[in-house]
């Protein structure tokens, strides 16, 4: 009997690429595609990799693709965009060794800025997408994706979401094949896509969609379930387990390539049943083609373009039934904070003392935007801090931005901020640029980067210095202050803020949650001095809180020793005691 | 039948161990089972809920309002939060725990009293002081496990097939602190 192991969503997408013979994956971490690159990067057999950003990472497995073997790169739906540009031309191209994009999208947006449907970037791109329903299908729709990419030459998207991703389920393991490399010819009308190339080359995309969309009606993974007839669902991805799980007996067109569409096994099967429901989360992608071929169906008008959906939204519409459960209490929302110990509250605290906005960017930092810290103003995408700011100043001139700064992570200037800064020192600007450095990429869960000297395989590698990179933009004022030291904190901000010119001030604390990272002491109330006065309490450190009579308590098990509660106690009423 | 538990708590307690030694045990039972976890943003501190979900064939990951057979939480506004997901016959595991949100800090809510006497308006519930008990044991972060253990007393599995599933779960390590930890909430 094979060996059946439970796996999350993203673990199972890694199986899957290190059982199809992947060589090469190049990712960068976002929620909730991250797993999937951390774990396929434990098979010794495959090479994976951290890379800047998204673009880069797509270019990577397009060149290995290109070399001959099968290759892999991840990413969350917004790092498609990032990649767009190099997926738009690879589709023209086609490849060599089999190429897959996996894209994990996130209805609800549980960690995510928006929540747009990669199924309409394949749509837009001419590539084919996938969408596995369970770990099982995750493992093997990757498998699948590399036949379909070297059969059609095309690269191909598998699509994930959230709610698959980090799901786990039972998986059947397979061995590991990997296929002969494919002989590398030189051959630019298929590789170099100018103008000459790429007119010849768009004639094979929409041969190749075409061709597609004709085999799609007859590929298994589209599959009609035919039960009771009265009522029929067209549908894929998770919504599937959705329509299993309150309607069993309804049948169902589940779909396993979302792009191109199977029209004759839809068009069947809509002829089939009376009733004709298309559920789909996100966007109405199936519904305005299925619709435009003159179907009949419901969709979005009576269910939703926005969240996650479920089976109670099946009972509920279809079924008119109304779900037994208690009402929900009022209660206090519990929002994501910063940890105790994290150095961004401590920058944050000195920002809002000194009245200071911030264009932000992506990362834990975000957090700085909500009370009581207050102080980021803006959030759009990964690099967006600095371009902002620089827009800010250009549109209202250096007065109006003296008391503004960027703030961004180290992982995220490295992504997409470098070029932002680039832009500042070229054209003249003046603003301060916050690089908080915490040595890690924090929110996805710890990933590595190019500065942090190692390597997704957990490889010693060369630290990039990011002072010596704002330098070598030919940036006068660079400084470097660590988080806590509030008073030195200060100071640089007002003189930075002040001047003229382009300047960076980088924050060095590392993450709280690092391995190794402790502080030796930690903070206790003294209470007897506490003189009620509540400074120690505004920058929201979740390890105090204010006792009945309003002196404050230290939560023991929470505190991480940072000190900054102790520094901005005027009474000497938090003491340091050994950790 | 399908069995649905839900696990709730504070960004960081350790929910995911927590499902994961559910899914192990459930597997163990022979049962198809999904789970369903957040990461990400949530994670940092914020409401965190987890799914797992065991039966004959499982379908969706979720456990939706309504449809909670068991829901273990490690902390008391974190069970009220969640208490429209039971059904009428469901048990509460709660860890009897105060952590204030970001909201209680900052004075723009404030932290419901008396929410273990709500939830045992129409509920099983069953509370313990895990922190203290954990402190007891001499390792804080071994709450999470206790609570599982006073669950895992309203559940179809064995004391052995609980220990066993611990045993490949938990890091190597901790072994025999996280078996300690389960027994003293299983025979509390």
């Amino acid at each position: 009997m094979s060996e059946k192991k439970i796996m999350l969503g993203n673990e199972a997408y890694a199986r899957g690429a290190w059982e199809a013979g992947v060589k090469v994956s190049a990712a960068y971490p976002g929620t909730p595609s991250t797993e999937i690159s951390e774990n396929l990067a434990k098979y010794s057999e495959v090479y994976a990799e951290w890379s800047p950003n998204e673009k880069v990472a797509a270019e990577v497995a397009i060149g290995a693709s290109i070399s001959g073997v099968r290759a892999l790169a991840s990413m969350k739906h917004v790092g498609l965009n990032v990649a767009a540009d190099p997926l738009y031309t690879a589709a023209y191209t086609g490849v060599g060794g089999g190429l897959v994009l996996i894209v994990a999208d996130d209805p609800g947006m549980y960690s995510s800025q928006n929540e747009q449907d990669t199924r309409m970037i394949g749509h837009a791109a001419n590539v084919p997408v996938l969408e596995p329903s369970d770990s099982q299908e995750a493992k093997d729709f990757v498998k699948l994706a590399y036949d379909i990419s070297e059969k059609y030459d095309t690269p191909v998207i598998v699509r994930s979401t959230t709610r698959l991703s980090h799901s786990q389920g039972v998986v059947t393991l397979e061995e590991r094949v990997v296929p002969e490399d494919k002989p590398y010819e030189r051959n630019p009308a298929k590789y170099v896509m100018m103008p000459g190339n790429a007119k010849g080359r768009h004639l094979v995309v929409e041969a190749r969609m075409k061709k597609l969309s004709e085999d799609a009606s007859s590929l298994p993974f589209n599959r009609a379930e035919y039960r009771d007839l009265s009522v029929g669902f067209i549908t894929s991805g998770i919504p599937y387990q959705y329509v299993k799980e309150a309607m069993p007996n309804a049948s169902v067109l589940k779909l396993g390539m979302v792009h191109p569409l199977p029209r004759k096994l839809i068009e069947e099967f809509a002829s089939k049943v009376d009733e004709l429901y298309i559920f789909e989360e996100l966007e109405p992608v199936f519904e305005e083609q299925i619709k435009s071929w003159g179907i009949k169906a419901q969709g979005k008008e009576i269910f939703t373009l926005q969240g996650e959906y479920s089976a109670n939204l099946i009972r509920t519409r279809v079924l008119g039934e109304t779900i037994k459960a208690a009402e929900p209490a009022k209660v206090p929302a519990r929002p994501p904070i910063l940890c105790p110990g994290c150095p961004h509250r401590s920058v944050y605290s000195v920002l809002n003392r000194l009245k200071i906005h911030a264009a932000g960017d992506i990362g834990c930092y975000t957090l700085g935007a909500v009370a009581p810290l207050n102080v980021v103003d803006t959030t759009i995408c990964m690099g967006a801090s600095i371009s902002s700011l620089h827009g800010m100043e250009k549109a209202k001139g250096r007065e109006y931005i003296k008391n503004w700064v960027a703030v961004i992570g180290d992982s995220t200037f490295l992504h997409t901020g470098i070029n932002s800064l680039m832009n500042m020192v070229y054209n003249k600007s003046a603003g301060t640029v916050m690089i908080l450095d915490n040595s890690t990429t924090g929110m996805t869960g710890h990933q590595d980067h190019a500065a942090t000297g190692k390597t997704l395989k957990g490889e010693t590698t060369y630290a990039i210095s990011l002072y010596h990179l704002c330098k070598a933009m030919g940036i006068e004022h660079v400084y470097e202050v660590n988080a806590f030291d509030i008073d030195a904190l200060a100071e640089i901000v007002k003189r930075e803020t002040a001047r003229d010119q382009v300047s960076v001030i980088i924050t060095k604390s590392p993450c709280v949650l690092l391995k190794g990272v402790t502080f030796e002491n930690k903070c206790r109330e003294v209470s007897d001095k506490c003189k009620k006065c509540g400074q120690c309490l505004k920058p929201g450190c979740p390890a105090l809180t204010k006792n009945a009579d309003g002196t404050i308590k230290i939560n023991a098990a929470m505190c991480n020793g940072c000190g900054l509660c102790r520094k901005l106690c005027k009474f000497d009423a938090i003491e340091e005691v050994k950790a | 039948m399908t069995k649905n538990i839900m696990i709730v708590g504070v960004g960081g307690q350790g929910t995911l161990l927590t499902s994961r030694i559910l899914g192990g045990i459930a597997t163990a039972g022979g049962y198809d089972v999904k789970l369903s976890e957040v990461h990400g943003m949530a994670q940092r501190g914020g409401s965190v809920v987890t799914f797992v979900r065991y039966g004959e064939e499982v379908a969706e990951p979720i456990v939706e309002e309504g449809q909670a057979d068991v829901l273990i939480a490690f902390e008391r506004l974190e069970a009220l939060r969640y208490i429209q997901f039971l059904k009428p016959q469901g048990v509460i595991v709660v860890n009897d725990e105060r952590i204030d949100p970001i909201t209680v800090v900052t004075g723009a809510a404030e932290y419901p009293e008396g929410i273990l006497d709500t939830l045992k308006e129409g509920h099983t519930v069953y509370s313990v002081e895990a922190g203290k008990k954990a402190l007891e044991l001499g390792n804080s972060r071994t709450f999470n496990v206790i609570v599982l253990g006073v669950a895992a007393k309203h559940m179809d599995f064995a004391k052995e097939q609980w220990l066993e599933v611990i045993e490949k779960t938990v890091p190597p390590k901790t072994v025999e602190l996280n078996k300690k930890a389960f027994l003293l909430g299983y025979e509390m």
